[in-house]
């Protein structure tokens, strides 16, 4: 066991049986034993008001001093670089800023792009990358784990990176794996913030756990690179700087083995909804109906959005999985984020609550979306979401 | 075919609520289940196995003792063995420590496909199956939505992406993720229950999979959970006054006024 309760401090609260997630902790004659469910995850730690939960036998660090700066994978698709690699350049950035202040330690920026042309890769330069390691070839023009595992291999052995970043897309998260297992380092998972510590040597990796009902931080505080997949829209990227100076270093793509080969990509048009990209979302939920959501999509015309879902809405068949917005769809930073009929459960917030202005529409006043809203409405969205329609076309 | 699916207990987070007041969860009474995902994965290596007409399909689950309930469950769907890798060594490991330890019993059992869920509910990070993969040196396919054709040394499989889906063939051994879309996960049969009730599950301890023990658990994980804290509220808060005419005139007013309209 890693975490142990001090019997001399233990009163018996019991506060730390309910904060366990994995129901480890029972009362044995009047103080907390930690059984062996116990995955050492130390949410008993933060609520024992005694301080009589400790931990012990924490791995040792033993952090590679050679390794520096910042590798962000810059993910492209037929050809089209995803909005997330420029986000996480934008991101790396500020970590070596962050490094270079609190650590005094320069520290470069680099990216890698498998596939693609040389203007991507000169984006890339544009938007914060000092270096681009550029590779080519078949195997590389459609996704395959195998050849971009090899490739990031080759990559962070030729930088040896001390930090790793890639989108948490459908992409990243596949294949950023393989990469971690080989070099027998962590991985975090689909992160929504990332800070260096006090001192500038770890990452503070933050993400959303348990359906979303908690955060936590998470460190690798002995293996390099420290690596995480990082939640498209959450980090902010630079300005692009015309002209701004960086190499581009060809990566050799010599002898890639695929055995898990595409033969053909289907584009889905509903998939196509791209609620990610909107500045205006409008969005349902249980609350709207089936009929509902033809307002909804005449509301978000009005306002040049998109039309968002929460998972209920989905389930029922209402709108296509494209459109959910969560812990299992997709995240969005709109401008604007209307929610009609959205009770506002943990899981949909963790998609939407840094939209700049949130407007919340629900019939019950005591809605958890109203705790996120920036403007509340307390009504029936069938009869709300006509009436701004029409002000909204009276005014124009 | 032999066939392995990797199944884990989790706690059904659905059930799992937060106390505001005293920033905890409330867990009370939350049930343990299968991961949802593996149940797909579950009902997919079965219907492998009737397609290659037979073979054996062992699913294998590290976990506390209490995990056989997992393993117990997934024999009354129609799996033939369980195997649960359980010892105090593997507790409080990450993915890597965790894939370390399912990809050293795997390779034991050398299966020509490996069914994991696409992630687990409790930690979402879709990574084990991947990294199982990596260590035991063949490939994946992640997001599988549709099993194609299954033939002699080759399945054609559809991965689902952000944009559409790609057609993936891929030689053997391979292991898959599955997702939701890939199946509807039957319900257990009599035979099944009945098969349940008198299975012996095979119980594994680190010794067994001859891994050094710093290479295992929490020793053997390069993360560590830091801190763990519940979501900021949010703030900045404008209220609307009025009838509900008005108060919706107020909003038009304030969506105009952000130039949106
Ligand atoms: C692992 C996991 C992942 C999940 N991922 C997601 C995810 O990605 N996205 C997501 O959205 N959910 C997700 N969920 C589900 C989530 O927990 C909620 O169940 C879901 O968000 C609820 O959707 P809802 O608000 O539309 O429905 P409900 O919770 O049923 O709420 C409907 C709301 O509409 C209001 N209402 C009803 N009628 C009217 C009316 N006429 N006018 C005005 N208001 C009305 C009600 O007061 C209520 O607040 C996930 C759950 C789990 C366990
Ligand atoms: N402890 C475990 N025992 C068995 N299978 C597991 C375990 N942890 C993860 N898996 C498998 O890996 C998948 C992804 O899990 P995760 O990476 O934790 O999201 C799950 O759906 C399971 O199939």
């Amino acid at each position: 066991m890693f975490i142990k309760v001090n019997p001399e401090k233990c009163v018996g609260c019991e506060a730390c049986l309910s904060a366990c997630p994995y129901d480890a902790i029972t009362m044995e004659g009047g103080v907390a034993v930690i059984g062996e469910l116990c995955q050492a995850c130390r949410a008993c730690l933060t609520v024992c008001p005694e301080g009589a939960i400790v931990e012990s036998g924490k791995a040792e660090a033993t952090v590679d001093a050679g390794a520096s700066g910042i590798m962000v994978f810059a993910e492209q698709r037929h050809g089209c670089l995803a909005g997330v690699a420029i986000e996480l350049l934008g991101a790396a950035r500020k970590i070596a800023g962050q490094i270079a202040s609190r650590r005094g330690a320069t520290c470069s920026v680099s990216a890698v792009l498998l596939g693609g042309g040389r203007d991507a890769a000169d984006e890339l330069i544009c938007f914060g990358a000092d270096r681009v390691y550029h590779a080519t070839g078949p195997e590389l023009d459609a996704f395959h784990d195998e050849a971009c595992a090899e490739m990031l291999a080759r990559a962070i052995d030729a930088a040896k990176p001390e930090i790793v970043l890639a989108g948490a897309t459908a992409i990243g998260r596949s294949f950023l794996p393989r990469v971690a297992a080989r070099l027998r380092t962590g991985l975090t998972a689909d992160c929504t913030s990332l800070e260096m510590d006090e001192n500038g040597v770890n990452l503070l990796q933050v993400r959303p756990a348990w359906g979303g009902n908690i955060m936590a931080s998470i460190l690798t505080p002995s293996r390099r690179p420290q690596m995480a997949t990082v939640r498209p829209k959450v980090m902010k990227p630079i300005e692009r700087v015309e002209g701004r100076q960086g190499e581009i270093i060809n990566l050799p793509s010599d002898g890639l083995v695929v055995r898990a080969k595409v033969v053909e990509f289907i584009k889905e048009v509903t998939m196509n909804v791209n609620i990610a990209e909107s500045d205006v979302i409008v969005a349902g939920g249980r609350g709207v109906g089936q009929k509902g959501f033809e307002m909804l999509f005449e509301l978000a015309g009005l306002l040049g959005g998109a039309v968002g879902a929460s998972r209920a809405a989905v389930d029922e068949g209402w709108i296509s999985y494209g459109h959910q917005v969560g812990q299992t769809g997709k995240t969005v930073c709109p401008k604007l984020y209307i929610a009609c009929g959205i009770s506002g459960a943990v899981q949909h917030l963790v998609g939407m609550q840094s939209s700049d202005v949130i407007v919340a529409i629900n019939k019950n006043p005591d809605a958890p979306i109203f705790n996120v809203a920036t403007y509340g409405i307390v009504g029936d969205v069938a009869e709300v979401v006509p009436m701004l329609i029409r002000k909204l076309k009276e005014s124009a | 075919m032999k066939i392995v699916v990797c199944v884990k207990q989790v706690p059904d987070t659905a059930e799992v609520k937060l106390d505001r007041e005293k920033n905890t969860l409330i867990r009370d009474g939350v049930p343990s289940i299968i991961n949802p995902y593996d149940r797909h994965a579950i009902e997919a290596a079965l219907s492998i196995k009737e397609q290659a007409g037979g073979g054996t399909v062992t699913a294998i689950s590290m976990g506390p003792p209490q995990a056989e309930a997992a393993l117990r469950e997934a024999i009354e769907l129609g799996v033939d063995e369980g195997v649960l890798l359980t010892d105090r060594a593997f507790a409080g490991s990450d993915t890597l420590a965790t894939s370390r330890a399912l990809a050293a019993m795997i390779s034991i059992i050398s299966p020509d496909v490996i069914f994991c869920g696409k992630q687990a509910i409790d930690g979402d990070t879709a990574q084990v199956g991947p990294e199982v993969a990596e260590f035991l040196g063949i490939p994946h396919v992640a997001y599988v939505r549709k099993i194609v054709t299954v033939s002699d040394g080759a399945i054609r499989v559809e991965r689902l992406m952000d944009d559409g889906y790609d057609v993936v063939d891929t030689s053997l051994p391979v292991l898959f993720t599955a997702v939701k879309e890939l199946n509807t996960p039957r319900l257990p049969s009599l035979r099944g229950k009945m098969a349940a009730k008198k299975a012996v599950i095979k119980k594994i301890t680190a010794a067994d999979l001859s891994i050094p023990e710093g290479e295992l658990g929490l020793s053997g994980s390069p993360t560590q959970v830091n801190r763990v804290f519940t979501p900021e509220a949010r703030g900045g808060r404008k209220a609307l006054s009025g009838s509900l005419e008005e108060q919706v005139s107020a909003l038009a007013g304030e969506l105009r006024a952000m130039s949106c309209a």
